[in-house]
């Protein structure tokens, strides 16, 4: 079962890619991916809480027996997120302020639970922290790209409101691509979320049959990516449809 | 996250560690197991919440400050508008905190918090009103509405807030106190109009409130500002 650290990340950032490989998340994903700002933020947020969950869902490994694996994960995940989230809240105020938002939506986010059901259940710890690492490098990824995409045909700007999230000295982030632009609501909009996926699953599907790979990382894991797909699609929740 | 509970699956359970022993093996086990746990996680939660709930209570009251300063200019105060603080209570808005602000001990200016039911939950309003009932300034103190959709109502992502500054209750009058969606004259966010519908409605009966309790308070600061 040992992989080695190269395959983990290649798996983590493409082949297995939480959003383009594995199809999960997408619930956040539609939500927050509006602009390349919000993406990024989602996407730290989520990697903070991947690695740390894959460590401690490592340490405990040996006394979490199978049949009470997800409810002890589900246990494990919700924890660190309140526990993330009250202490930002108290002495990361000012970060706090910007992540906020994003940080209770993670846990409606079941690529954290997928990676430690298929992955940090049976690894080392420092395996399951850079597998958790990598994922949600490849998640942020993922989140950025599709909000920059959307931001940019939807809004004309990119990475709107950067400085408030990484503050003053990322301020050249932040540009007006198309000026005078009206906007295209239905990007901005989750249904132009659905849509600019499938264009960017359809990119990428494209490139792997270029070079010859399998698509989709099919190889590793399939069976959980299906069981978690179908979860992840049918996860109902309060913030999901973003009609605000 | 329930949704997962159908994927209990031993059959297809994929471990093969072979730790199980014979005791683990046995349904009470995983009971006592599971029960451990969330005990556990109980015990972390409230260890953490114990440890940040002052900090975080702090964190809130320092924004409020800060808030308070931005509804009530500093020019027309001299008193530091916290240790003004009343509770005034009403049979529509229930128990409402008012700050008040004096120059020379006469009332310049009143602040209190208001809360409309937005999208993701409810949305504190703050809202600064000069004695003769206009709005001084209003600002958003928390809310949870979808980012990039509803959050436009924040100071730091658009200048919306902005635009309720030397409003009253008679201007515009009451029809015009909604979103130009049902009729009014406040512009809705693309993608979003439950969040500012909320926050315009939760000014408005702010305005109201203050009519409805300005004798009051009137009366009650100048007891309270001897």
């Amino acid at each position: 079962m040992t992989q080695d650290y190269v395959s983990i990340a290649r798996n983590g950032i493409w082949d297995n890619n939480v959003v383009f490989g594995q199809l999960l998340a997408l619930c956040p994903l539609l939500a927050v991916t509006g602009t390349a700002t919000n993406g990024l933020g989602m996407g730290l947020a989520s990697l903070v809480v991947l690695v740390l969950s894959g460590v401690v869902v490592s340490l405990l490994r040996q006394a979490i027996t199978p049949e009470i694996r997800i409810p002890a994960f589900v246990l494990i995940i919700a924890c660190i997120v309140t526990v993330v989230d009250m202490s930002m809240n108290a002495w990361l105020h000012d970060l706090h302020k910007q992540l906020g938002l994003f940080i209770p939506l993670i846990v409606t986010n079941c690529a954290i639970l997928g990676r430690a059901e298929a992955f940090a259940s049976r690894q080392k710890v420092l395996p399951a922290a850079f597998d958790g690492l990598m994922m949600g490098v490849g998640f942020t990824a993922a989140l950025v790209v599709l909000g920059a995409t959307r931001e940019v045909l939807g809004s004309g700007t990119l990475f709107a409101n950067a400085p408030l999230l990484l503050g003053e000295h990322f301020g050249f982030l932040e540009v007006s691509v198309i000026p005078e632009y009206s906007g295209f609501l239905l990007l901005v909009l989750p249904p132009g979320g659905f849509i600019m996926l499938g264009i960017l699953l359809a990119l990428k599907a494209m490139i792997d049959a270029r070079q010859g790979n399998k698509p989709r990382g099919a190889e590793s894991e399939p069976t959980h990516s299906r069981i978690f797909t179908a979860a992840g699609v049918l996860q109902p929740s309060t913030e999901g449809d973003g009609a605000a | 996250m329930t949704d997962h509970s159908p994927t209990l699956n031993t059959d297809t359970n994929p471990r093969t560690d072979g730790m199980a022993s014979v005791l683990r093996e046995s349904p009470a086990a995983h009971g006592v197991l599971l029960a451990l746990f969330c005990l556990a996680t109980a015990l972390i939660l409230s260890l953490v919440d114990i440890v940040t709930r002052g900090p975080i209570a702090d964190r809130g009251r320092e924004d409020l400050y800060a808030s308070l300063a931005q509804v009530v200019p500093d020019e027309i105060h001299d008193n530091a508008m916290t240790d003004g603080a009343m509770t005034v209570t009403d049979a529509e808005a229930g128990a409402v905190t008012v700050y008040v602000a004096r120059r020379a001990g006469t009332p310049t200016g009143v602040a209190f918090e208001m809360t409309g039911q937005g999208y993701g939950g409810a949305i504190r309003v703050l809202l600064g009103i000069d004695p003769n009932g206009e709005l001084l300034g209003v600002r958003v103190l928390a809310h949870a509405e979808t980012p990039g959709l509803g959050d436009k109502i924040e100071e730091a992502k658009s200048d919306w807030i902005h635009g309720f500054a030397g409003l009253s209750l008679s201007n515009p009058g009451p029809e015009g106190w909604k979103v130009k969606r049902d009729g009014g004259q406040f512009d809705q966010f693309s993608g979003a109009t439950i969040t500012p519908r909320a926050v315009v409605d939760a000014i408005h009966r702010g305005l109201e409130f203050y009519a409805r309790n300005r004798d009051t308070l009137l009366s009650a600061e100048e007891t309270g500002s001897q």
